[in-house]
């Protein structure tokens, strides 16, 4: 890959003498697999309340994770001393837990077999390192961003923050996989709030830009037109804070992709994943309604639906060359013309499935976190060719609504039932949009709704949108993730209202 | 770079060096200082599980400068390059305008808080789990025996906290953590039950214990039957008035609720402190002495919030009732907040606990006493719908059983839920006494709590979950 720039002073660290005295040991003491990470996580939160700077923090963290598969059971152990005798004794202690915990191991641990990769090194795409930039210019920057707000009729409040993240991972196993990742992501937010003063009550409007794999020039204009959206903020609060409260009942949605990129997460990035359909987080995050035993069977959704796992999109969050199990980064299908073709994998539980190589799913939040299986960036595909404009499939909709941007989200833990809001929700009435409506729920089953979804839009609607924080495993690791996806029309969707919801 | 590498120097020596490379014109230093062993088990086999050794310092750095006092932060991992991480701290207040949450540091004050800062940090190890990992083998055993898969997660957990400050405040603090939850799965998954403990010390809890409850949920659900949606009465164990109830507590901001931003909030700027929320006299309060939960008797942050300042650090954290004989009494405020808007500051300390003054039903006497209704043993992916009401939706999990009275007849369906945690209160029927509880949404955000079983009436369930 080109413009491979790795930090100097994360490779002026002892890099070579700790993982080397890791490793050493672990097979030393007899370990089929070890993996030592050594991290450096760089981050930042600058936050102004109503133009005023509330926090500005930086955090950097450091330290030194050994995975090892000792006899068959996984151990691991964590460190902040980064030494060769703290990291060698680090060996003996993740062996120590194994042994420890091999009585209650009823299940042999193998993982799947991965050609060694030797020494190699990759950055993700971007041109300003956040972690570079004074706190001085963000401050500024977000200073502007909150008066442009303030300063027009009918804000109330501002909030904007920025979180930037830098990390720099140095990956070694016992099978001579040795690299070296830079991965650079920023989310950049912007929200007004309305006050109904006398009658009492409030609206919000954010930013539809979602966090990306990018650097500072993102906050400049690249990839993401800040100016326009901030002006356009103001006039759809004002719409939101005295448009009608919606009428519930079932109607066709087309939904944009800065909405829809999280019911794709919530309802088929966390149901493809292989670990928890085997019953793996059955006591936290939950199991999947995709069972393995309907593998290249299940009707997930309509023809027109094709979902794919990567982890090589250019700015996507989980892009990275190697995942924390030195798995080469792969993309894949999930779903084909509508059936449930594939599952995201790590490589203990590609091996115990039989399904051969992992597909480099495999990471840990932090160096003090053990490797868990994690989502690739799962996509939806656009229509082929020139597919559909969002006004085309707008026109196709005689009542319904467009929800646009995302808000509220809950899904049940085998993935089946959920409910979403949005930021802005615009009445659909003969093809042709006719304002907003407020107090809008959507609230589906994920097969059904899927099996509404009646067009897709084209290449020109398609977007990443993604989070930082998308939550798993116990203790709770974050990880963050994209999802591309285009405009999409779904057919007979029930709509709640909020407020009917909550009884008033 | 100011993470350096080698070996940790003591932790009170850390906040003497911060303080003495410090140039800014006041600063406070907190090493927060983690041991931690875990251990995950599903499918009846241990799946992953590790042990943590962790230190963060943070340096906050403030600036006096025209108009007031800035600050700035920084933190860093591990064996902490000093003077580097105090630069870092400086720089940011020097690119920080005056703080509108600026107060004096807090002073050394009270007893003799700083006779232990020299102490070194409490560790945990495997050993911490207790007979967890004793009893698992066993137990997985004569699960795989009955058709049962056991999955779950425990967890002790040792912070230990020093604090020091240009004032002359050294406080240190040693807060234990600790938690066992386990599910147990029949019948391919169609018939479940949670169960948790929350503690201080796991030595104390036993697998054993913890099967015998998850069977005795699990007999409930032997007879299966299918319910539409609707509004329904329902009784709340412990755990699952603790995953509603922590959003109440979430809900305290006192800004948002003068910015006319929040459930508390009353027309024209005002809020809703002195109103009545429930017919019952509920005490919602934290309380860091509170007996078997206690924590840090002390405000420690790195960052400031809405209702939280770093300038606050070390100030002592009382018994605080939030909601008091039924009434709205406190919202959070820092000193700086608390000065603008004239009311005593308040925050929250690390437990919850809610309470019906002379309350003493157990769960099963509220149970006895439905003549038809629903029993929610927990509750699961809560997310705010609606702040202006602190609507939340959310779904029942691991067992939803149909009470015809006073006795429980069957499993049912799960259910999508939209409902308001304040309207809980108004719309309790009857209280039982409180015990400790383990909220399964937020337990790794707050996982001291003591709540009531509460009895509700007219509990929205949106929908149907088809999940199982």
């Amino acid at each position: 890959m080109a413009n491979v720039e790795l930090d100097v002073e994360f490779l002026a660290l002892p890099l070579d003498a700790v993982r080397s005295a890791a490793l050493e040991r672990a097979r030393a003491l007899g370990c089929e697999h070890a993996e030592a990470r050594i991290e450096r996580i760089r981050s930042q939160v600058v936050s102004l309340r109503d133009g005023r700077l509330e926090t500005s923090a930086d955090d950097l963290e450091l330290g030194l994770g050994l995975r090892v598969v000792h006899e068959g059971s996984f151990g691991f152990a964590a460190t902040v001393e980064l030494d060769a005798d703290a990291a060698a004794a680090l060996a003996d202690e993740a062996v120590a837990t194994a042994r420890a915990t091999a009585p209650a191991v009823s299940e042999r641990v193998e993982l799947a077999d991965e050609p060694a990769h030797g020494e190699a090194v990759w950055t993700s795409s971007y041109d300003l390192d956040p972690a570079e930039v004074p706190t001085a210019e963000k401050v500024a920057l977000l200073e502007d961003w909150s008066g442009r707000l303030l300063h027009s009729p009918g804000v109330d409040h501002v909030t904007a923050y920025v979180l930037t993240v830098v990390e720099d991972k140095h990956y070694a196993d016992l099978s001579g996989t040795v690299t070296t990742q830079r991965r650079v992501r920023v989310h950049p937010v912007a929200e007004a709030i309305a006050v109904d003063a006398e009658a009492g009550g409030f609206e919000t409007m954010r930013t539809l830009a979602p966090p990306a794999g990018r650097g500072w020039e993102y906050l400049l204009g690249e990839g993401w037109d800040w100016d326009g959206e901030l002006a356009s903020i103001p006039g759809h609060l004002a719409e939101k804070l005295h448009a009608p409260s919606v009428t519930p009942g079932a109607y066709d949605l087309v939904i944009d992709p800065t909405n829809l990129w999280l019911t794709i997460h919530e309802s088929i990035g966390h149901a493809t994943e292989l670990d928890r359909a085997m019953g793996y987080e059955a006591a936290y995050a939950g199991t999947s309604f995709a069972a393995f035993d309907k593998l290249g069977t299940l009707a997930y959704g309509s023809k027109v639906m094709n979902v794919t796992g990567d982890r090589t999109v250019e700015h996507g969050l989980a892009t990275v060359a190697y995942d924390d199990e030195g798995v080469e980064a792969q993309s894949f299908d999930l779903i084909r013309d509508g059936v449930l073709v594939g599952y995201q994998l790590d490589r203990r539980i590609a091996r115990l499935m039989g399904l051969g190589r992992s597909n480099g799913c495999a990471f840990a939040d932090s160096p003090g976190h053990t490797p868990i299986q994690r989502m690739a960036n799962v996509s939806l595909r656009p229509a082929p060719g020139h597919g559909p404009s969002t006004e085309e499939l707008i026109s196709a909709v005689d009542d319904g609504f467009y929800v646009v941007g995302d808000k509220s989200w809950s899904i049940d833990m085998q993935r089946y039932n959920f409910q979403f809001t949005g930021q802005r929700f615009f009445r659909i009435e003969k093809g042709k949009l006719a304002g907003q409506v407020r107090d809008l729920a959507y609230q589906s089953r994920t097969t059904d709704f899927w099996g509404a979804m009646q067009a897709v839009g084209g290449e020109s609607t398609y977007r990443l949108g993604g989070a930082f924080n998308c939550g798993k495993g116990q203790p709770g690791q974050v990880a963050p993730v994209s999802h591309g996806c285009p405009s999409a029309l779904f057919r007979g969707i029930n709509v709640l209202n909020t407020r009917t919801e909550s009884g008033r | 770079m100011s993470a350096g590498t080698g070996r940790l120097i003591a932790a009170d020596r850390v906040v003497d060096q911060v303080l003495e490379a410090s140039r800014s014109d006041g600063c406070v230093v907190i090493v927060e200082e983690v041991s931690q062993a875990e251990l995950r088990f599903a499918n009846n086999t241990v799946t992953t599980n590790g042990t943590r050794r962790d230190r963060d310092v943070t340096v906050i750095a403030l600036r006096e400068t025209e108009g007031g006092t800035a600050a700035g932060t920084a933190s860093s991992s591990g064996a902490t390059d000093v003077v580097n991480l105090v630069r870092r701290a400086e720089a940011n207040a020097a690119a920080a305008q005056p703080a509108e949450d600026a107060a004096p540091l807090v002073a050394p004050g009270r007893s003799d808080p700083g006779s232990d800062f020299a102490d070194p940090p409490v560790m945990t190890a495997l050993s911490g789990l207790g007979d967890v990992l004793l009893g698992l083998g066993d137990a997985f055993a004569r699960a795989s025996a009955a058709g049962v898969r056991l999955a779950g997660f425990a967890e002790h957990h040792v912070s230990t906290v020093y604090l020091g400050s240009s004032t002359g405040l050294r406080l240190r603090y040693v807060e234990p953590t600790g938690k066992l939850e386990a599910v147990a799965r029949a019948d391919g998954g169609t018939r479940s039950a949670w169960v948790s403990t929350g503690a201080s010390d796991l030595a104390a809890v036993h697998v054993e214990e913890l099967k015998e409850r998850l069977d005795r949920r699990l007999s409930w659900g032997e007879r299966k039957l299918d319910l539409d949606a609707g509004r329904y009465e329902v009784v709340l164990p412990p755990d699952a008035v603790a995953d509603l109830v922590f959003l109440l507590g979430e809900a305290t901001s006192g800004r948002e609720a003068e910015e006319g931003r929040s459930v508390f909030s009353a027309p024209g700027g005002a809020t809703r402190v002195g109103e009545s929320l429930s017919p019952h006299p509920f005490s919602l309060r934290s309380d860091p002495f509170a007996e078997g939960l206690e924590c840090t008797p002390f405000l420690v942050t790195g960052a400031s919030g809405q209702d939280v300042s770093v300038f606050d650090n070390g100030l002592p954290l009382e018994r605080t009732e939030w909601i008091s004989g039924g009434r709205l009494a406190r919202l959070q405020y820092h000193r700086a907040g608390a000065t603008r808007s004239g009311v005593e500051p308040a925050a929250l300390a690390n437990n919850l606990i809610l309470e019906l003054p002379g309350a003493t039903s157990t769960l099963d006497d509220l149970v006895g006493r439905i003549e038809r209704g629903l029993l929610l043993t927990c509750l699961w992916y809560i997310r705010e719908v609606d702040p202006t009401t602190l609507l939340v939706t959310g779904l029942t999990r691991d067992g939803v059983y149909l009470v015809e009275h006073g006795e429980i007849v069957a499993s049912v369906n799960n259910f999508r839920f939209n409902e308001s945690p304040v309207d809980l209160l108004s719309k309790t029927i009857e209280a039982g006494r409180t015990e400790r509880a383990l909220s399964r949404e937020w337990n790794e955000y707050l996982n001291r709590t003591a709540m009531p079983s509460l009895r509700v009436a007219e509990f929205n369930m949106s929908s149907v979950s088809p999940a199982t």
